[in-house]
């Protein structure tokens, strides 16, 4: 113990220098360059979590409280998929890419060859820490790369598992974790990587940028930003709303670079609430028929309803619900919460137990748009509606802040659907839905602007850490004189043709070059 | 001037912001105008690249103008597609959903370009960016002046001024133009620079391009295949070498590595070459670039000061200092230690190292950091194979010089 110890408290500059040089060591023997190794790593993997599953859960539960069904699901599950899929896909991923030649190489053949790019380092978070730690490097695996991870220390008790359980079943001479904290991490990111992938907050991002710039280190940065979700009239209102508290509440409690961070949604009516009975959610046409004034009352209403559905009257005693990670971000959240012109907006929840670090699933109405928790991204299980006089005015309201993550819009309007994703840039949109996009290989996750650069998931993950390389295959025979001097009057006409592409112009070049 | 930049730029974000720019008629407008741009000032063209650079007609057409023109017309026909959402395929889990993935604009970008290829670079990006739907500030290179007043008076004749801007200046607007928020930084240029455009970009987590150079080696396998696939491997190293800008390009080929057999014979195969393209020497040279300028000029002779470096020449060396001239040099093995062979040369010397055994070249170059591109003149399928997956780099090609970027798509 005591030497495990001495050695975490040493790891500094030096340390991470040999790392590196042992995993450059490594990638340069060609070690991870080998299909069969990738294929061997990637099973491992498999292996690690098939005989390590109530493991992992009890290290989430440690860190975050996480609900069983949250760690099986949203971690656990999701891993394996990815990992099956790049076991499947992999060979198929690594044949080189035909490509098309022009007329003015011909005769050539052209390819786009994926290579490895070397020794990459993912730094991870603390919130779906396995996941986030494993899946940037199932992608750095399939595409031959040596790795370093970072988990999160917010999260320690799964940053030991991972420490433990990577070099128990993976290859320890090229793929390493490296625990601790700031330190540690400035000492990793002194050094040259050929990629490296953060997952995390904006500021933090920024040091990481800075550090690759020194090396002219390529990055992927996952962040976050606040995701609205705007909600129109004429929907399944009930569906909708189930969907956006488990987008929000049921993704570790809101503390998800995804979760919905507020709603957006049309007033022309009174603020005062009217309970209404449960039996109303029931029959969705009465809902369409309904005015707009009842249908708004009646989405507050509905979180009510479904919140209590599914957290009962005590949330703080849910065991569904994730607990705020640490007393730091607890502490964040009251902040927003508890000032003054927000704590009057409360609808609904509001409790905390400080003693577990638990804060009820909370709904706001109309908080001031200049109050903080309309300026930061919230990570929390508190959610604000703000009203707008109609649906169109979101979009504007959106693209007036930075760009998000994700945005969500519940509509049947296909016009709306349409406008919604002209205007509103985001990494990425659902419609009718919240949070899902995640769980597709086959679209690319990430952010735009100061949601992030670069994106990764399926076959996005093995391209993000893969050089494409470009390859012409040129013969001898077809040698044009016209590329080389002497320059004349006569070659620069065939040039101008030949560039042009034209069959026609050429021939007329090339008599008329014959003839000068 | 501060203000009149900031002026701009907040003009460029209100376009944007508008949506000036994310038409597709709007797009296809702009490629047509600077289509038009380039084909009613193609003289003008020549006349400031010869002025800056002493470039030939020929040489403008094939490497600035020609390449353009193929970039534009090509965008045009494909625009449309590429500005297509493209379906993703969904897994039955999530039946009945659709996904897609769409293209969107980033917002505004800067494009900084180099004054090696001072049209080439800083409208082939620009292609890219309108054609993505971005509004644009380009700032050339100020080491190519008469180039860069052209961009600067011409650019607004044709295009739309509200969304596509040139800024005329030195390092320090440079400098402050990255003080600045954009959603794209585009550069092109020396990798020192690219380290503080990256470190500035960081400060607003915007994403880059960066486009740099490095030691691109030309691997020549061939010379003992027939006469005249020998003949047109010394003629595409040469055209590889001094063709582009005389050496000033980031795919120029850099070195040579050869068996030592054969060095001679090649290195007489490049000499006859030099004289046929080039001229008999100095007095009497043609078809070639100049240096860029006195700057330049002068690291490029402090290369060849180093005593070891200077013996090592075994053709040219001569330089006109009032022309900004250097000729076309040959150097057989210099010391692997000396500046020439560590820094990127970007110029017309033309070192050729010499192995024991070909295959040794895969070490060499991986003993150096990764090059813009490997050229390598093989026919040996099993030697082709081995440098593709034990080499890295940018692109490779095998057999020639220069085309891959002169006409790729």
């Amino acid at each position: 113990m005591a030497s495990e110890v001495e050695k975490k408290a040493v790891f500094d500059i030096d340390s991470a220098k040999e790392v590196v040089q042992e995993l450059r060591a490594s990638f340069v023997a060609g070690k991870t360059k080998d299909y069969e190794w990738r294929r061997t790593q990637l099973k491992a993997m498999l292996k690690l979590m098939d005989e390590n599953e109530p493991q992992i859960v009890a290290a989430l539960r440690d860190d975050l409280s996480k609900p069983e069904l949250e760690s099986s699901i949203y971690e656990i599950a999701m891993l394996k998929n990815s990992c099956k899929l790049a076991l499947k896909k992999m060979k198929h991923w690594m044949m080189p890419e035909k490509a098309k030649t022009s007329l003015a190489t011909f005769p050539s053949s052209a390819e786009i060859v994926s290579e490895p790019l070397g020794v990459v380092l993912v730094i991870s978070a603390w919130n779906y820490p396995f996941l986030l730690s494993l899946d940037p490097v199932i992608g750095a695996i399939a595409a031959g790369n040596a790795i370093v991870l970072k988990p999160s220390e917010i999260s320690p008790a799964t940053a030991s598992l991972l420490a433990k359980l990577v070099a128990n079943y993976m290859d320890s001479s090229c793929i390493k974790v490296v625990e601790g904290a700031v330190p540690e991490t400035t000492a990793l990111l002194e050094q040259k990587w050929d990629k490296i992938m953060y997952t995390g907050n904006g500021r933090i991002a920024r040091i990481v940028m800075a550090a690759a710039a020194k090396h002219l280190t390529p990055v992927v940065l996952e962040l976050g930003g606040k995701c609205p979700v705007i909600v129109d009239s004429g929907i399944n209102l009930q569906v909708a709303t189930r969907r956006i508290i488990a987008g929000k509440w049921g993704c570790n409690n809101g503390q998800a670079c995804i979760s919905p961070d507020y709603i957006i949604t049309t007033k022309d009516y009174a603020v005062e609430l009217v309970r209404l009975p449960v039996y109303v959610y029931i029959c969705n046409l009465v809902l369409f028929n309904l005015s707009s004034q009842a249908l708004f009352i009646l989405q507050v209403d509905s979180f009510k309803c479904e919140l209590e559905l599914f957290y009962g009257k005590n949330p703080l005693e849910s065991k569904d619900l994730s607990r705020v990670v640490n007393s730091n971000h607890f502490a964040r959240l009251l902040k927003l919460l508890d000032e003054d012109k927000v704590s009057s907006k409360i609808v609904y929840g509001g409790e905390r137990d400080k003693s577990n670090l638990k804060i009820a699933p909370t709904v706001l109405l109309d908080v001031p748009q200049d109050s903080l928790i309309m300026n930061e991204e919230i990570f929390g299980p508190l959610l604000p509606i703000i009203t707008i006089d109609k649906v169109e005015d979101s979009f504007d309201l959106i693209t007036s802040g930075t760009k998000p993550l994700a945005a969500y819009m519940f509509t049947n309007n296909k016009k709306l659907k349409e406008k919604f994703v002209e205007k509103v840039s985001a990494g990425g949109l659902v419609i009718n839905d919240t949070t899902v996009h995640l769980a597709e290989p086959t679209l690319p996750f990430g952010g735009v602007g100061d949601s992030g650069m670069g994106a990764y998931h399926g076959k996005f993950s093995f391209d993000t850490f893969s050089h494409k390389k470009a390859v012409l295959y040129r013969s001898f025979a077809g040698d044009a004189p016209l590329r080389y001097p002497p320059y004349t009057n006569g070659k620069l006409r065939l040039l101008k043709s030949l560039l042009g592409g034209s069959i026609l112009g050429i021939i007329r070049a090339l008599m008329g070059w014959s003839k000068a | 001037m501060l203000s009149s930049m900031e002026k701009s730029i907040a003009e460029l974000r209100e376009t944007f912001k508008n949506g000036g720019t994310k038409s597709i008629s709007w797009r296809k407008s702009q490629l047509k105008a600077l289509l038009q741009l380039i084909n009613q000032n193609e003289d003008s063209i020549f006349k400031a690249l010869d002025q800056d650079l002493g470039k030939s007609p020929v040489e403008s057409y094939r490497d600035e103008v020609g390449v353009l023109k193929k970039s534009v017309t090509y965008t045009l026909s494909c625009l449309e597609k590429w500005v297509a959402p493209k379906k993703a395929e969904v897994p039955l889990l999530f039946f009945p959903a659709k996904a897609e993935v769409m293209p969107q604009p980033l917002g505004v970008v800067l494009i900084f370009s180099s004054w090696n290829f001072p049209f080439t670079l800083a409208l082939d990006p620009l292609i890219g960016a309108i054609s993505a739907g971005n509004t644009v500030l380009l700032k050339p290179s100020d080491l190519a002046p008469a180039c860069m007043s052209f961009l600067v008076e011409t650019i607004p004749k044709y295009l739309d001024n509200k969304a596509v801007k040139v800024l005329a200046g030195g390092a320090d607007i440079g400098e402050r133009l990255l003080q600045l928020k954009w959603d794209k930084i585009f550069f092109t240029g020396s990798p020192r620079v690219g380290r503080l455009v990256m470190a500035a970009a960081a400060k607003h987590l915007t994403p880059v391009t960066l486009e740099l150079g490095g030691k691109s080696p030309a691997i020549v396998d061939t010379l003992s295949t027939t006469p005249s696939k020998a003949k047109v491997t010394a003629k595409r190293i040469v055209g590889g070498k001094w063709g582009p800008c005389t050496g000033q390009a980031c795919i120029a080929i850099d070195y040579v590595l050869v068996e030592e057999k054969l060095a001679s014979t090649l290195i007489e195969l490049l000499k006859k070459t030099i004289k046929r393209f080039y001229g008999e020497n100095i007095k009497s040279l043609k078809n070639i670039s100049r240096i860029v300028n006195k700057h330049q000029f002068q690291r490029l002779v402090n290369l060849l000061k180093d005593p070891n470096v200077a013996d090592s020449i075994v053709y040219g060396g001569s330089v006109d200092e009032e022309k900004l001239v250097i000729e076309p040099t040959i150097l057989l093995d210099p010391p692997l230690d000396s500046e020439i062979m560590s820094e990127e040369i970007f110029g017309p010397l033309l070192p050729i190292i010499t192995l024991k055994n070909i295959e040794e070249s895969i070490d060499f170059i991986n003993s150096k950091s990764n090059p813009l591109v490997i050229y390598a003149f093989t026919e040996d399928d099993t030697f082709k194979k081995r440098i593709l997956s034990e080499t890295s780099s940018g692109t490779v090609t095998f057999n020639d010089s220069m085309v891959q970027y002169r006409y790729s798509i």
